[in-house]
């Protein structure tokens, strides 16, 4: 067969260097020059409007002047250096976890504590905070950074890193919460502002993973009994918006409950954000047991391991990998949920801390400023989240299997 | 597939479900039952050893959080701290809640809150279903704000005009209301955000703005140039905002209500937080004596310490104080006194005899 040369595709341009992908990508014929030039020029417009609005008009005061608010709320300020020494265990194992597991997520997430570290005491510097609570952000990444180095010359194994994360969990709640004496006892009613959001987040996200899991089991269960409940869970919960769960936690539960029990609003929210977020967990699960062919199950069976085994060994292990990009973003749908927290039971996280510190005389007409602020903080979190979340599904090997 | 042990934790959540479902049983909850004066809410109040109050969190003046201390602060805040400081003599044993306009009725319903002070407007259908309405501590009513440069003066001259207006309040109903009765076209312009319907107004897409006169004296402080921009001289409508106790439990009730009305008392006697103590030692009227317990058994009438009204008084102040502090001419607000005066300066408060 003899083509015509006329007929044949040019070769592909392989020129390199700066000057030939921007005439490939965005000076490729006239109208594509135009719609450059054009859209170039509203963006730079732009970020001159918003850049001098950012650095000549914006009163950023309402953030720095109420800085302790914003991140432990009305945690009592001479009780903050708990919520400080709390973040340096985190710092510290984060180091720790850095260096023993090796796949990048930890390491992701232990940078990004660190880096955010780095960034409020930045703010906490020129804030009410004063130098004292910057040095003190300083030292934890300090902390992180030996951590690490040191973790990584020492033999850890990664069960007693376990054992040691949960060893801290406990620890830091009652850090956090008081026993009384030396450390009086900080009722949950006044934590508040990124202290409270970053715990609802995290409680939600580390309770709702296995309560999810079980239930997308038990979807598949042939258990009639635990495959109908789990079923009827799944879409009563999916099927109620997440306000009326909470709303009925904060201000129904009492009509139900004995007059003199009260459940704390901390952990009614925690329950409601969590119970809500498994039900989803379930879904993306069961997504995830549904690819595993059934193969897998027979062969399983071939070599003889019981149910349980063949779950934790065989089908987990495949069904959850696959569905980590799924879980991910459920999870940091869950941190901005958390900001929801206010309707009801009145506990005031980051959000409901930037209203009532709108209301303040001194900051009248500063919205713009607080929720740019608040907005920049869930950006980092969900960030972080979503790095961690690639680092995870490259040292598994998602989509590669 | 599922094992025995797996069933644990699904039996687990079965009962949390069954509580979530019995939750969205619409039982009709108002009404309580009457407790009797041993097992009264006073009594578990006292027990828990704080008041939980039901606030705004974040209404200008009303209640918000200070800046520095970080503490809450505010006129509503403030009748929380008296209260407190007549169950527990610490005006600090207080927690907190705030709530939105939604929720508010559901708390009090509930129990949640022991006393509701949220810029609450007593109406009937409230006095129903949500909870008692102690004294009003805030004669509010709707205004409307115009700029100097509409020339208007009446709610008549302002046909054909802009009207900022935020959606789904009473404000809104109120100004078709009144302008139909009057007569007048106008356009609404309605926004779902308060601060929304302020901003618009201020940048000028609304020959006029209405809102609780308190609100409109207290947002023009905002502006940039204040003295642009008028009250008119009408008020389209009642607002009397007060504390609510919850339906049933008539002894807290009583607490809530002459909490209030000691405030009123004391700026009427001239018992301000300076002289409490050196009154109630030296004060020769036997009202004052009554008053701060230095005369007669009435603290226990209402189930308190004879000389509650003391530490009230000493921990936040009578009523002008409390105004003063919150309201009065040294904050931004300098929102006159109006009808919140006492009955006898042509005033509206007004405290039934102490005795």
């Amino acid at each position: 067969m003899t083509a015509e040369g006329e007929r044949w595709l040019p070769p592909p341009d392989m020129s390199l260097g700066r000057r030939a992908w921007l005439r490939q990508n965005l000076f490729n014929s006239w109208w594509s020059s135009v719609v450059t030039v054009a859209l170039g020029a509203l963006l730079l417009w732009a970020t001159v409007r918003i850049g001098a609005w950012a650095i000549s008009e914006a009163r950023w005061g309402v953030v720095t002047a109420n800085l302790r608010l914003f991140l432990v709320g009305l945690y009592p300020a001479d009780q903050v250096w708990r919520v400080w020494l709390g973040l340096t265990g985190l710092s510290v194992l984060g180091g720790v976890a850095a260096a023993v597991y090796r796949g990048g997520a930890v390491r992701t997430l232990a940078f990004w504590l660190a880096a955010s570290q780095v960034l409020l005491a930045g703010l906490a510097a020129v804030s009410e905070l004063g130098l004292v609570a910057a040095l003190a952000l300083l030292l934890n990444v300090g902390a992180t950074w030996a951590a690490w180095a040191a973790a990584r010359r020492l033999p850890i194994a990664g069960r007693a890193l376990a054992a040691a994360w949960l060893v801290y969990l406990v620890l830091a709640l009652i850090l956090l919460a008081g026993v009384g004496g030396p450390l009086p006892v900080v009722g949950t009613n006044v934590w508040g502002g990124l202290l409270l959001t970053f715990l609802l987040a995290v409680a939600g996200i580390i309770l709702s993973f296995p309560i999810g899991v079980l239930l997308a089991l038990g979807r598949r269960s042939d258990l009639p009994a635990v495959r109908v409940f789990s079923t009827a869970f799944i879409e009563v919960v999916r099927g109620v918006p997440l306000v009326t769960i909470l709303f009925m936690a904060a201000i129904m539960l009492p009509l139900f409950l004995p007059g003199e029990i009260r459940v704390e609003h901390v952990i009614r929210a925690t329950a409601g954000i969590t119970l809500f977020s498994a039900a989803y967990v379930a879904e993306n699960v069961r997504g995830g047991l549904q690819a595993i062919p059934s193969g897998q199950y027979e062969a399983a069976h071939a070599i003889g391991l019981n149910a349980v085994q063949t779950n934790l060994h065989i089908i987990l292990p495949q069904a959850l990998r696959s569905v980590i990009p799924a879980n991910v973003g459920l999870f940091i749908s869950l941190l901005k949920d958390t900001t929801l927290v206010t309707i009801g039971a009145g506990l005031l996280e980051i959000l409901g801390i930037g209203r009532a510190v709108l209301a303040q005389p001194e900051w009248f007409g500063a919205q713009m400023e607080v929720y740019l602020f608040i907005a920049a903080v869930f950006f980092v979190l969900s960030y972080t989240l979503s790095q961690a979340s690639y680092r995870l599904e490259a040292a598994l090997g998602v989509g590669k299997r | 597939m599922t094992r025995p042990a797996r069933l644990i934790p699904m039996l687990v959540a079965v009962a949390i479900l069954a509580v979530a479902c019995e939750t969205t049983d619409p039982s009709p909850t108002a009404t309580q039952t009457t407790t009797g004066p041993t097992d009264g809410l006073l009594s578990t109040i006292q027990d828990r050893g704080n008041l939980v109050c039901g606030v705004n969190g974040g209404l200008p003046g009303f209640s918000f959080l200070e800046q520095g201390t970080g503490a809450w602060s505010g006129f509503d805040v403030d009748f929380c701290r008296a209260i407190a400081a007549a169950v527990f003599g610490d005006a600090d044993a207080v927690e907190y809640r705030a709530l939105s306009a939604d929720d508010r009725g559901p708390a009090l319903q509930a129990r949640e809150i022991d006393v509701l002070i949220r810029n609450t407007t007593w109406t009937v259908s409230r006095d129903g279903q949500w909870g008692n309405f102690g004294p009003t501590t805030f004669y509010d009513g709707q205004g409307m704000m115009v700029t100097a440069a509409s020339g208007a003066t009446s709610l008549e001259d302002l046909a054909g005009a802009t009207i900022c207006v935020q959606s789904g309040t009473t404000t809104e109903l109120n100004l078709t209301d009144q302008m139909r009765a009057l007569g007048v076209n106008f356009e609404p312009q309605v926004f779902g955000d308060i601060d929304a319907t302020y901003d618009a107004y201020s940048q000028g897409r609304c020959d006029a703005v209405t809102s609780d006169r308190s609100q409109l004296v207290a947002r023009r402080t905002t502006f940039t140039n204040p003295n642009e921009h008028l009250l008119l001289d009408v008020v389209m409508s009642k607002e009397p905002l007060g504390p609510v106790a919850p339906l049933g439990d008539d002894g807290w009730f009583g607490v809530v209500k002459w909490v209030v009305f000691a405030t009123f008392e004391a700026e009427e006697k001239g018992v301000t937080s300076q002289n409490v103590t050196q009154m109630r030692d030296t004060n020769e009227d036997p009202v004052v004596r009554r008053l701060l317990g230095a005369e007669g058994e009435l603290g226990a009438l209402l189930g308190l310490e004879n000389d509650w009204v003391v530490d009230v008084i000493s921990a936040v102040g009578n009523y002008a104080e409390i105004y003063d502090r919150n309201l009065g001419p040294n904050t931004p607000f300098n929102l006159d006194r109006g009808p919140n005066r006492q009955w006898t300066d042509g005033g509206l408060l007004y405290a039934p005899p102490y005795r």
